[in-house]
């Protein structure tokens, strides 16, 4: 599965996080640790760590909705910390938008599932009439293979988990954004439904030409899914290619142990390997 | 020999507007030395028959029928609340819970929820004496003893998990029953994990374990045999290859297909999933619970519950098979 790529679209230099611990006695914590990559056009990379390695924080620092310590995020090359007006910021975030983990948090179970679509109107700066929404909203959720007839007007309870990520995926396809951050969203979606998301994923960058940056700690899905890796460990980027080619040849060390620590189907461990105590 | 035998399980939430029908109907037995992998999707109702299989069958949970007989013929489910928690729980069967983050108390020290668990056993033994078997016993399985006297959010994730499988092995078991112990695990976090239960089967101090998750990958590396459940129900019983590479059943030959894996052929592989979603116990469909999303659905499947088929060494609950 080759695709063309465009330009570069994202790129991060030197990015860097601290978060500071404590109250009397200070610590500090190097969460994102000098991490440089780009984005292209069109193209689906994947953040690959254990947890505790900084995926998260990235994202969040790309979405920013944390502040960064150092470094530089460029979107289409102006520094993304210099968005500091309303404006901006919503400009920004037309264009940039995230999904995340879990996909019951974002529904109140109170209400139908449409409430979760009025917020993301705001980011437009003229307002629609309910006609226009209802057929914006439509239109977003066939793209993610989701009749609207049979989930709009229901409560949360009443769709499965992979309907409910699929819904969200379609809210932030409203504003037609160039980049999608995904952060773990098939984790909490059982197996005999993810495919779908997954397949929603390729089926955007396929047809919208949407770049995706899928943040995972599962090696096999982000070897399905994207174009390229790059393998996080305590907040640095240790190994970055072509996801091929880290699966068939991984240089470091850490890249190793975490590949060889996936169960696959066809392959059984030997067990009582020595030095493998933690 | 087999150590459990479980015979028509059905355990049922009762609720106010009607009965979360989670355990229909289960049977199997589990021989010596065996690990039984039991497979499903969240809401098949696994961990519901993991707490009925550990006899902590809590209200709403009803256990409405069936047996559960061990070693000796007794059927443990007839046996006073008393006896059970002396002679059964912790001693023949025992449980490792689903969420080992928050599983222990954290104002205490390991070593006092040890001394607490073996009093329960047995009140009169001194505390010095238990200190000294469960160091050995944590020696045994590889955790320094340093963990004895830690609270448990001094702890690591995989060390906190391992902390709780030492904990729930003390009284050294015939049978144990995990409930998804590798859940929130990191992938080689996870392999210490598996090698660990392994490793207490190979050593003697357990000596079979039912291990329940939803990743088959894990249960291919791990156990003897695997049991697919869907709905509450055992669609398909029988070795892990046989299951892994030859699935009869509809579910499971779809949840095989989306097991993903970083090898080489999973790019060009079409992955189709199952389409549906999983139903409500509370009112499931009618006949074989999976016919609403089967692709080879005939009129018999919405009628009645197929029989126990069985075919190439497997047993399978489909009218395919009949």
């Amino acid at each position: 599965m080759s695709f063309v790529t465009g330009n570069i679209i994202l790129e991060t230099k030197n990015l860097t996080k601290v978060y500071e611990v404590g109250l009397f006695k200070k610590g500090s914590i190097m969460a994102v640790d000098n991490v440089s990559f780009n984005l292209h056009k069109g193209e689906i990379i994947s953040v690959v760590g254990e947890s505790g390695s900084g995926k998260t924080t990235m994202a969040k620092i790309i979405l920013k909705l944390l502040p960064s310590t150092d470094g530089k995020i460029l979107y289409n090359g102006k520094d993304i910390s210099e968005f500091k007006k309303k404006k901006d910021l919503i400009n920004y975030w037309r264009h940039v938008q995230g999904i995340f983990q879990d996909p019951y948090a974002p529904f109140n179970l109170f209400y139908k599932v449409d409430r979760v679509f009025n917020i993301i109107f705001n980011l437009f700066e003229k307002p629609f009439s309910r006609e226009e929404r209802k057929k914006m909203i439509e239109s977003s959720l066939e793209m993610v293979d989701l009749n609207p007839k049979e989930v709009l007007g229901k409560y949360p309870h009443q769709l499965s988990g992979g309907q409910r990520q699929r819904i969200l995926i379609a809210r932030s396809l409203i504003v037609n954004p160039e980049i999608l951050l995904a952060d773990e969203p098939t984790s909490m979606i059982d197996a005999s439904t993810r495919v779908d998301v997954l397949k929603v994923f390729l089926n955007l960058r396929e047809k919208q030409g949407l770049s995706i940056i899928f943040i995972t700690h599962d090696v096999g899905l982000a070897y399905y899914i994207s174009d390229r890796m790059l393998v996080m460990q305590k907040g640095q980027i240790v190994e970055e290619g072509k996801v091929e080619e880290i699966i068939a040849n991984p240089k470091q060390e850490y890249t190793k142990k975490l590949l060889s620590s996936i169960p696959t189907l066809t392959k059984k461990w030997e067990f009582f390997e020595k030095n493998e105590t933690s | 020999m087999s150590v459990l035998r479980a015979e028509n399980i059905k355990a049922y939430y009762k609720l106010l507007d009607g009965d979360v029908k989670a355990v229909e109907d289960v049977t199997f037995s589990l021989e010596a030395g065996e690990i039984l992998g039991i497979a499903g999707e969240s809401g098949c109702g696994k961990s519901t028959l993991a707490a009925t299989l550990s006899t902590v069958i809590l209200p709403p949970l009803k256990l409405i029928g069936g047996r559960l007989i061990i070693e000796d013929g007794k059927n443990i489910f007839e046996l006073r609340e008393r006896t059970l928690r002396m002679e059964i729980r912790g001693k023949y069967l025992a449980l490792i819970p689903q969420s080992a983050m928050n599983a222990l108390t954290p104002t205490k020290k390991i070593k006092h929820l040890v001394i607490d668990a073996i009093r329960a056993h047995q009140p009169r033994m001194p505390k010095k004496e238990i200190l000294k078997t469960s160091k050995k016993q944590f020696e045994e399985i590889g955790l320094p003893p340093r963990v004895l006297e830690s609270y448990f959010f001094e702890l690591s994730g995989g060390m906190k998990q391992r902390s709780v499988i030492a904990m729930s092995s003390l009284l050294n078991p015939k049978v144990l029953v995990a409930d998804e112990p590798t859940a929130a695990l990191d992938v080689s976090t996870q392999k210490i994990v598996l090698n660990l239960l392994v490793s207490l089967k190979e050593k003697g101090i357990v000596q079979s374990i039912i291990f329940i998750t939803h990743d088959i990958a894990v249960l291919r590396q791990i156990a003897d045999r695997i049991m697919v459940m869907y709905a509450g129900m055992i669609v398909e019983v029988g070795g892990i290859e046989d299951v892994v590479f030859k699935p009869l059943h509809p579910y499971t030959q779809g949840l095989i297909s989306t097991v993903i894996v970083p090898e080489p052929d999973i790019k060009e592989k079409v992955l189709t999933g199952i389409p549906g979603a999983p139903p409500n116990l509370k009112d499931p469909p009618p006949g074989c619970r999976f016919h609403p999303r089967c692709k080879f659905v005939m009129p018999e499947c919405k009628k009645k519950v197929p029989p126990l088929a069985s075919k190439n060494g497997k047993i399978v609950l489909c009218w395919l098979y009949t």
